[in-house]
């Protein structure tokens, strides 16, 4: 809004609301009462915990654990607490691919809109390629990661006066349990740690969610290969982004693309995007189905499925 | 530079300001900004009959939802009902005008938290609903109303 309007749109407001404050006046000027009204003496519930939130607005959880879309953490804090309560939510994702298919639970806790922690452990499953590579059939690699998120300035949903998203940093540490084998493929580390900032921002007039992710890893395919490699073993930053379209009150679609470093020579890595639908029957519920393209994992070219996430939110 | 063209300016800039400046702490956000580019969506709310059968069945939703019940059981209902209408009216470019208070005035004295302005929200989308309007309609007005969270909610 340029200076100008703004003035203008403050001086409409004297006017109109000089007037509404005059007409309230003359209301009140007939009346005696001191006891407090029903409404005055209604109260909110007063339990910290809460699901105050509105439907959708904590996002579903990504494969990280971390609140956001189906690939890529948003700047929402998850679970159905509002600023003055407190959160939760638990998640189980599959993911299957022609050749590999992939485990995922976790859940997270967020307190009075402001800081989220997440837990989730994922089991990447190798199927044939493990008995290919000489692993064994279903050779699995799995991964526990702890997040941490601040959300920092900035209300994605209610400031509908302002474009400007909500931001949040995020810290995300992981550990894969194969650290002979990450070792044998070239990987620097069994261990890791992501740092990112998320902008996200429901343009509610459009019926539109966008959030734009911006991550600094060394982590290979998202660190189920390990953490660096031969090719590069430094922190660089990689561009997340989702948009989502509202089309009711508890379904939205949308699309992600996730950048990702290739960093082992071996087993080059490709970006990951999906095409999403979201389904949240109740507060409570929310329900994920993704076709997503995941290119190249270490010998299998062109890796595509079904993503299925089920969330409970409190 | 013309010597006087920066005091002229630095003395408009404070006139502005005195003008505006108490009259905002008095008088707070406009609760009912027009915007005439939002009647195509009036019309998709039926106009102000449409309003005025909506918030019939909004105050229904709130006196049924426990969270928002006690705010409105024993209110004077007909006149809530016919100030949100106005209220609506004007913001979605309609022929009306709001007569009532402003928002901050409105709730100073009531307990509201986040959780209760979100339960209201709801409570609206399920009439908007029950009333056909379409979605992408609905979300123009309440991106309009979210906005007065910050005068609505009084707690903490």
């Amino acid at each position: 809004m340029t200076p100008c309007n703004r003035t203008r749109s403050w001086c409409m407001a004297c006017t109109v609301l000089l007037g509404a404050v005059g007409a309230g006046a003359h209301a009140q000027s007939g009346e005696t009462r001191v006891a407090p009204t029903a409404a005055e003496s209604a109260r909110p519930d007063p339990g910290v915990f809460g699901s105050g939130k509105l439907i959708l607005t904590g996002g579903v959880s990504p494969l990280e654990g971390a609140a956001g879309g189906g690939l890529t953490p948003w700047a929402v804090i998850g679970g159905q607490g509002t600023r003055d309560e407190i959160g939760a939510s638990a998640f189980y994702t599959r993911v299957g691919v022609q050749d590999y298919h992939l485990d995922d639970i976790g859940v997270l806790v967020g307190f009075f809109n402001r800081l989220e922690l997440s837990i989730a452990k994922q089991r990447f499953d190798t199927e044939d390629v493990g008995a290919a590579l000489g692993l064994g059939r279903g050779f699995t690699f799995s991964q526990d990661i702890v997040g941490i998120k601040l959300r920092v300035a900035g209300d994605a949903v209610l400031a509908q006066d302002s474009w400007l998203p909500q931001f949040a940093v995020g810290i995300q540490y992981k550990r894969n349990d194969r650290g002979a084998v990450l070792d044998a493929i070239g990987a620097r580390d069994d261990d890791g740690v992501d740092y990112y900032l998320s902008a996200t921002k429901l343009y509610l007039d459009h019926s539109l969610l966008a959030n734009l992710t911006l991550r600094m890893t060394r982590a290979n395919q998202i660190g189920l290969l390990g953490f660096g490699g031969d090719r590069s073993d430094r922190h660089k930053p990689q561009l997340e982004g989702s948009i989502a379209w509202l089309l009711s009150r508890n379904v939205a679609i949308g699309a992600e693309y996730r950048m990702k470093p290739d960093n082992l020579g071996i087993a080059g890595e490709d970006d990951w995007y999906d095409a999403f639908v979201a389904w949240a029957p109740s507060r409570h519920v929310s329900l994920t189905l993704a076709w997503a393209h995941l290119g190249n994992i270490v010998i299998e070219d062109d890796q595509r499925g079904l993503y299925a996430s089920v969330q409970i939110a409190l | 530079m013309n010597p006087t063209w920066f005091p002229r300016l630095l003395a408009t800039a404070f006139a502005l300001a005195a003008a505006c400046a108490p009259a905002r702490s008095l008088a707070d956000e406009n609760p009912a900004p027009a915007h005439p580019e939002l009647l195509p969506v009036f019309d998709q709310f039926g106009g102000k009959p449409g309003l005025d059968a909506l918030m019939d069945d909004f105050m229904i939703a709130l006196v049924d939802d426990p969270r928002t019940r006690d705010y409105f059981a024993e209110a004077d209902q007909k006149h809530v009902k016919a100030m949100l209408s106005e209220q609506f009216c004007v913001i979605l470019g309609g022929p009306c005008t709001y007569t009532g208070k402003g928002m901050k005035e409105a709730h100073a004295k009531l307990k509201i938290n986040e959780a209760v302005f979100n339960a209201l929200v709801e409570d609206l989308q399920k009439a908007m609903d029950l009333h056909r309007i379409p979605f992408r309609a609905q979300n123009k007005l309440l991106a309009k109303l979210a906005p007065m969270h910050r005068e609505v909610v009084t707690m903490p």
